[in-house]
């Protein structure tokens, strides 16, 4: 029977074809990402967000807890907003939480650091749509460099 | 002088000409009541040949350009100590560009030309005619299978190459060379994205199987039906074909991630 192998070989090559699919699917992509996972959303205005991006990570002593999810310019200041998306398995973060743009490494992409403040009877519990008051701006090399020649000039 | 404005001319006439007719002969083998009954059979034995056959020659060469991608990456990566990054640009050559463009070269070269070599010579040897004697349209029962085989077996060629290549890279960077093998797939997963990634490498795939098998089919159906013909038809295919994938993947790519 030449076609039952033939077919039998047809069916093993699209079977090959979804395992690949598959593996790209789930071994190669963030698959985790804009699942049904539980989450909330906090509020930030920086001074200066640097480079950070949408879908940058924002992580609690490097554990990624959530991502940037939208990056817009607010108020009569022009304040950049940061809006994070943050899973529900960590919402006990006090009020007097602080978030800053950090970089990774030398020259690596850039994240939100999310600082825990302490917790205490007064304090509230960051809820969904909250502002995070205290916060902290990128670091810009250009700025850096400029006020270290502005300093060498004073000297 | 005259001589070659007239030339221009009818270079430009036949390049007009054929275009058109390989649009009637697409039209003529794809439009038209779908007959799944007597024309599933034909699509099977097609894919066969043009993707079964075709998988050894992907699986071989997308191990080794993972590979070789992994070396190459390694040895710059490691001077700023960011060997880490080694799975996402692996990953991501592999899925964005290599995978697609490789694939549709490899595929034009293997299924192109035989594809091109068959229809050329079932002309040639009228057998063509002779399906048209008996009242059986040869597009629809030559072209149109061998169409939809390519238009289907070339994607699967492309994620398997994709596959395999990334799995070849995991061999070489964390195997031999000691990237970190969880930094290797995590930093990988969080830099390849579902959509922007995977989905418009797989959009490239299809429009390179559509026009790779296209211009095979054309050739093989428009040859001289000499032996002469036949020899030089496939050539073109090779040389169109690939031309038209590298011009493609360029445009592709500009509207994709430009």
């Amino acid at each position: 029977m030449e076609s039952r192998k033939t077919q039998l070989s047809v069916g093993i090559f699209v079977v090959l074809g979804f395992a690949a699919l598959l593996f790209l699917g789930l071994r190669a992509a963030s698959s985790s990402v804009s699942t049904g996972e539980e989450t909330y959303q906090l509020y930030a205005k920086f001074d200066n967000i640097g480079g950070l991006k949408v879908r940058s990570p924002v992580k609690v002593g490097g554990v990624v807890v959530g991502r940037v999810t939208s990056i817009t310019l607010d108020g009569e200041y022009y304040e950049p907003l940061v809006e994070f998306t943050i899973n529900k398995d960590y919402d006990d973060f006090s009020e007097t939480s602080s978030v800053s743009i950090l970089t990774s490494g030398l020259l690596g992409e850039q994240y939100v650091g999310l600082q825990p403040g302490f917790i205490d009877d007064s304090m509230g519990m960051l809820e969904d749509g909250d502002y995070i008051t205290d916060t902290k701006s990128a670091i810009v090399l250009e700025e850096l460099i400029g006020q270290f020649l502005f300093s060498q000039g004073e000297g | 002088m005259i001589e070659m404005i007239r030339n221009i001319g009818r270079y430009t006439l036949d390049t007009i000409a054929g275009a058109g007719k390989s649009l009637l002969m697409l039209f003529g083998a794809l439009a038209g009541k779908p007959q799944p009954a007597k024309s599933w059979p034909l699509f099977i034995q097609q894919m066969y040949v043009v993707g079964v056959l075709s998988l050894l020659i992907i699986i071989v060469s997308g191990l080794f350009i993972g590979m070789v991608l992994a070396l190459q990456g390694y040895t710059i990566l490691i001077d700023y100590g960011a060997e880490q990054s080694l799975g996402p640009m692996v990953a991501l050559s592999l899925l964005r560009e290599l995978g697609p463009v490789v694939t549709g070269l490899l595929f034009a070269g293997r299924a192109g030309s035989a594809l091109t070599a068959e229809i050329g010579l079932m002309k040639a040897t009228e057998q063509l005619s002779s399906l048209e004697m008996m009242a059986i349209d040869p597009l629809r029962r030559v072209i149109a299978p061998r169409f939809w085989a390519g238009f289907v077996s070339m994607p699967i060629l492309a994620l398997i190459f994709s596959a395999v290549g990334i799995y070849g890279g995991f061999l070489v960077g964390v195997q031999w060379l000691g990237v970190d093998d969880g930094a290797f797939w995590s930093v990988m997963q969080s830099s390849v994205d579902w959509y922007d990634d995977i989905l418009n490498g797989i959009i490239k795939s299809l429009v390179f199987a559509f026009v790779v098998t296209w211009i095979a089919l054309y050739k093989g159906y428009n040859c001289t039906p000499t032996s002469a013909g036949i020899s030089s038809a496939t050539t073109s295919t090779v040389v169109t074909a690939s031309l038209a994938v590298l011009g493609l993947d360029f445009v592709l790519t500009a509207l994709m991630f430009g």
